[in-house]
């Protein structure tokens, strides 16, 4: 008897993981098949539900901003109680780890860019950087560090109208590393607190640098890799040798906050007793007729069957490549759902960059059970949903809404497949 | 991203007449790595080297790939002597959400820069020849396993190792068993069990065969168990060693003698198992990956790890539901090869079912001896670094007995706590045979 589960949920990030522990709370055997390490460890770690409608914003309270959206959006399906159940799958998963439940509201996050991100969760690490907290700001990089520019960074977030002063400062690491030394190599000197160039501990060095700079402003704000297993340590340090309080601002790839996200949504798995099989990509399906009877796992070559009762198809959109693309079609890969796009690939998109483009909405299209359906309407599979970015009809990116699309579609079709299951 | 403003003049420059550019010499000659151009340098992989991580000067896997191949393209570049710093884990493989062959680009790095920038006469390749080729000598010393095992630990013999070739001294040879395990089976007469359906060729690889024959005696009951005939035909080192090292020729002619033996089994219906995980991942990805003998493709997509094999064609949950071995706790490691097969959690998953057993994943750290790498003199330390987070997390476990697939992980993980370490085939014997 070949592996066997209730529910097979198919990717490995943010949807996937809401998608499993929501199955396995209905009481079932739930499985999660991912293939590369989570796209999570790439995103911000921050989680946004929608901040943007159409380019306007930003939207103060999610929710209220959802009867806006087009008619076809995920949001529209799930509801605001499916949002809701999405949220409380994160919350109860990472704990105390993220802040930003006590609202409805957005909150507003400063960005290595220098944008103000409205956002719905946070890590604890950033809740004292939020621009609504009136106090005047200092933002510290460190030489070397190519994609986080201090007053690049200050400069935007005034231009972005926050009610508070902010300055920009770059100064040497007090510990000299490769000159493209990754962020998680200041992260580790901090943890371990490593010996500075000048002998003495980095955490003490580097307050005494920033120090020199600081004059009235009330925060510090350093890009995320203030320590990794030790973080809370290393920012009370700081932030106690400098006299104020002391936040990070979230990084592009390889981004320490998405990295610890990963860890935590793993952890939780674990803990309720999902299983994992990782490393190999799901790449086809067995079927009697409109029954998806296993998922075939592509291990070197060779397919291994994976058989469950109920499927959750969560592989992400076109850059977690749950989406495929070429010049002529636009397909979903696992199952090959259909996916509406125009046959004129040159209006696949706009020619502003930051246009509405068609391809941000590509996706499978969801009935009202989030079951993948084909032109005609009918699902596709009786027992397959999809989740996250497969899922068309969102411009996630636009509305920053990606987190919020994976979160609610995830509860909603893990809770269903665990249901039938 | 968002913030960037659009251009004053949005108008791109009118091009009608648009002449394609032929960018390489010579079409059939195009030098461009399969894959190299598809690494966007988000440094993922370099994020999860475990050499990065403790060692400030080695560049990390994708300077070692994709930018190595765009330097090299121009011609006449050398490859990076830091390529041998790299411990071929494997680990950037799974880390790349680009699919880009990281490993595979290392291999061949490492492959040419011994071939041809490494001095033949040189302490280092000398060394480095003797340890990938680790299965002569224990053939040579497992014929007088009780005065080799003496030999070997001999403090002074361990000095002259150290100062001659490179081998620290600072770790125990392992023992050679009395009698291999090829031995045995001969001895007991070779398959118990004859099935037309349920066949297994058994590739035991070397360390099992000279060194814990207990672990390919455990295959062997297990699978007899669930009526498989087993064949264990002739077979040399997987290569494993070789490619870390950059013996390609070394690694090709043992292949060349795997692949045919192994290949010449899967037409008569046999599938290939593999005790040891670093064994499976050389026929199922480094071997396609890098040769191109006849059968080469079949016997990786026919090579399984043993319990990976079980799970798919057994109710091996359901055994294990059943059956109840005596209170015993263990500190699971998964080795860097297990992971990249997607092996990393069945041990535990599993076991967690098994009346009597409590067993716990010791954290996705790598063990740091990476096979012959922690080994070398130069490497120890980095090794052991490497190697800190496993021992910590491991003393902080309930179980004080070690629990892994690899060998060498086996080694590094007794050699940093002191405990005993067993194969997951042996607890399996002990539930089920």
């Amino acid at each position: 008897m070949p592996i066997r589960e209730d529910v097979l949920v198919v990717g490995g990030g943010l949807a996937a993981a809401t998608a499993a522990l929501a199955a396995r709370e209905t009481g079932k055997s739930v499985r999660l098949v991912a293939h590369k390490k989570s796209t999570l460890r790439q995103a911000s770690g921050l989680i946004d539900v929608l901040g943007y409608v159409d380019g306007d914003g930003p939207r103060a309270n999610p929710y209220g901003a959802v009867a806006d959206l087009p008619e076809d959006h995920p949001y529209g399906l799930v509801g605001e109680a499916g949002i809701r159940e999405g949220l409380r799958i994160f919350d109860d998963a990472v704990g105390d780890a993220y802040a930003g439940g006590h609202t409805d509201a957005n909150a507003l996050v400063p960005t290595y860019g220098g944008t103000v991100k409205p956002t719905a969760r946070y890590p604890e690490s950033v809740a004292p950087g939020l621009a609504s907290i009136d106090e005047d700001t200092l933002f510290v990089g460190f030489e070397g560090t190519t994609d986080f520019s201090a007053p690049v960074v200050a400069e935007h977030v005034v231009a972005a109208g926050v009610p508070f002063a902010a300055r920009g400062v770059t100064v040497p690491f007090p510990k000299t590393f490769r000159d493209d030394a990754r962020a998680t190599r200041f992260a580790k000197a901090l943890d371990e607190d490593e010996a500075a160039d000048d002998g003495g501990g980095v955490r003490r060095a580097l307050a005494d640098a920033v120090a020199e700079h600081l004059t009235d402003e009330e925060r510090v704000g350093f890009p995320a890799m203030l320590g990794d297993d030790r973080d809370a340590e290393v920012r009370e340090e700081l932030a106690d040798r400098l006299g104020v309080s002391v936040f990070e601002v979230p990084t592009g790839p390889p981004s320490l906050l998405g990295l610890k996200l990963e860890d935590r949504l793993f952890a939780a798995l674990d803990e309720a007793g999902v299983r994992l099989s990782t490393g190999n990509p799901a790449v086809g399906y067995e079927a009697d007729g409109d029954r998806i009877e296993a998922v075939y796992v592509d291990r070197k070559g060779k397919n291994v069957p994976y058989h469950a009762e109920q499927f959750v198809l969560a592989t992400g959109g076109l850059v977690g490549k749950g989406i495929g693309s070429d010049r002529e079609r636009v397909t979903e890969p696992v199952f090959d759902c259909h996916v509406p796009h125009s046959e004129d690939r040159y209006e696949w998109s706009e020619s502003e960059a930051f246009g509405g483009h068609a391809f941000a909405r590509f996706g499978v299209v969801p009935d009202e059970e989030l079951r993948p359906t084909a032109a005609s309407g009918e699902p596709e599979f009786s027992n397959l949903r999809a989740a996250g970015g497969v899922v068309g009809g969102a411009d996630v990116a636009r509305e920053k809404s990606a987190s919020g699309v994976s979160l609610a579609t995830g509860a909603v079709a893990g809770g269903r497949a665990g249901e039938e299951a | 991203m968002s913030d960037a403003e659009n251009p004053s003049n949005p108008t791109p420059d009118e091009q009608t007449d648009f002449e394609p550019v032929q960018v390489f010499d010579d079409e059939t000659e195009m030098d461009l790595r399969p894959g190299a151009d598809n690494c966007y340098k988000c440094t993922s992989c370099d994020t999860s080297c475990p050499v990065a991580e403790v060692d400030d000067d080695f560049p990390g896997p994708k300077f070692q790939g994709p930018e190595q191949w765009r330097l090299k393209r121009k011609g006449d570049e050398d490859i990076d002597d830091s390529i041998m710093s790299c411990s071929n884990c494997m680990r950037c493989d799974n880390a790349c959400p680009s699919s880009v062959p990281l490993s595979q680009m290392h291999n061949t790095a490492r492959g040419e820069y011994v071939d041809e920038q490494m001095d033949k006469l040189s302490r280092e390749y000398i060394r480095n020849r003797i340890l990938s080729n680790y299965r002569i000598m224990a053939e040579i010393g497992s014929k007088v396993p009780r005065l080799t095992n003496f030999a070997l630990n001999n403090s002074v013999v361990q000095k002259v190792n150290e100062k001659v070739l490179g081998i620290t001294s600072e770790r125990d040879f392992p023992e050679f068993a009395q009698q291999t395990f090829r031995e045995w089976w001969h001895e007991r007469g070779g398959a118990r069990v004859s099935s037309e359906e349920k066949k297994i060729a058994y590739f035991h690889g070397c360390y099992s065969n000279y060194n814990t024959p207990e672990v390919a005696k455990a295959l062997v009951r297990v699978f007899e168990v669930f009526g498989y005939e087993i064949a264990v035909p002739r077979q040399r080192c997987s290569g494993t060693p070789m490619f870390a090292n950059g013996m390609l020729d070394d690694a090709e002619r043992a292949a060349e003698v795997n692949v045919s033996e192994f290949s010449d089994l899967i037409d008569e219906g046999y599938d290939v198992i593999a005790s040891c995980t670093s064994c499976s991942m050389s026929l199922r990805q480094e071997y396609p990956e890098l040769f191109e003998f006849h059968g080469t493709a079949e016997v990786s997509a026919h090579t399984y790890e043993a319990m990976e094999y079980l799970r798919i064609h057994e109710d091996l949950e359901a055994e294990i539901e059943n059956a109840s071995v005596e209170e015993q706790s263990f500190a699971y490691h998964a080795p860097c090869h297990a992971r990249n097969q997607g092996l990393e959690h069945q041990a535990v998953e599993l076991f967690r079912e098994l009346d009597g057993v409590n067993i716990e994943d010791v954290g996705d750290s790598c063990s740091g001896i990476s096979g012959t790498y922690g080994w070398k003199d130069e490497k120890y330390d980095t090794s052991m670094k490497i190697g800190e987070e496993m021992f910590d997390h491991m003393e902080h476990a309930e179980g004080n007995v070690g629990m892994t697939e690899c060998p060498t992980c086996s080694m590094q993980m007794e050699h940093g706590t002191g405990y005993d370490i067993k194969h997951p085939l042996q607890l399996l014997e002990e539930a089920l045979v």
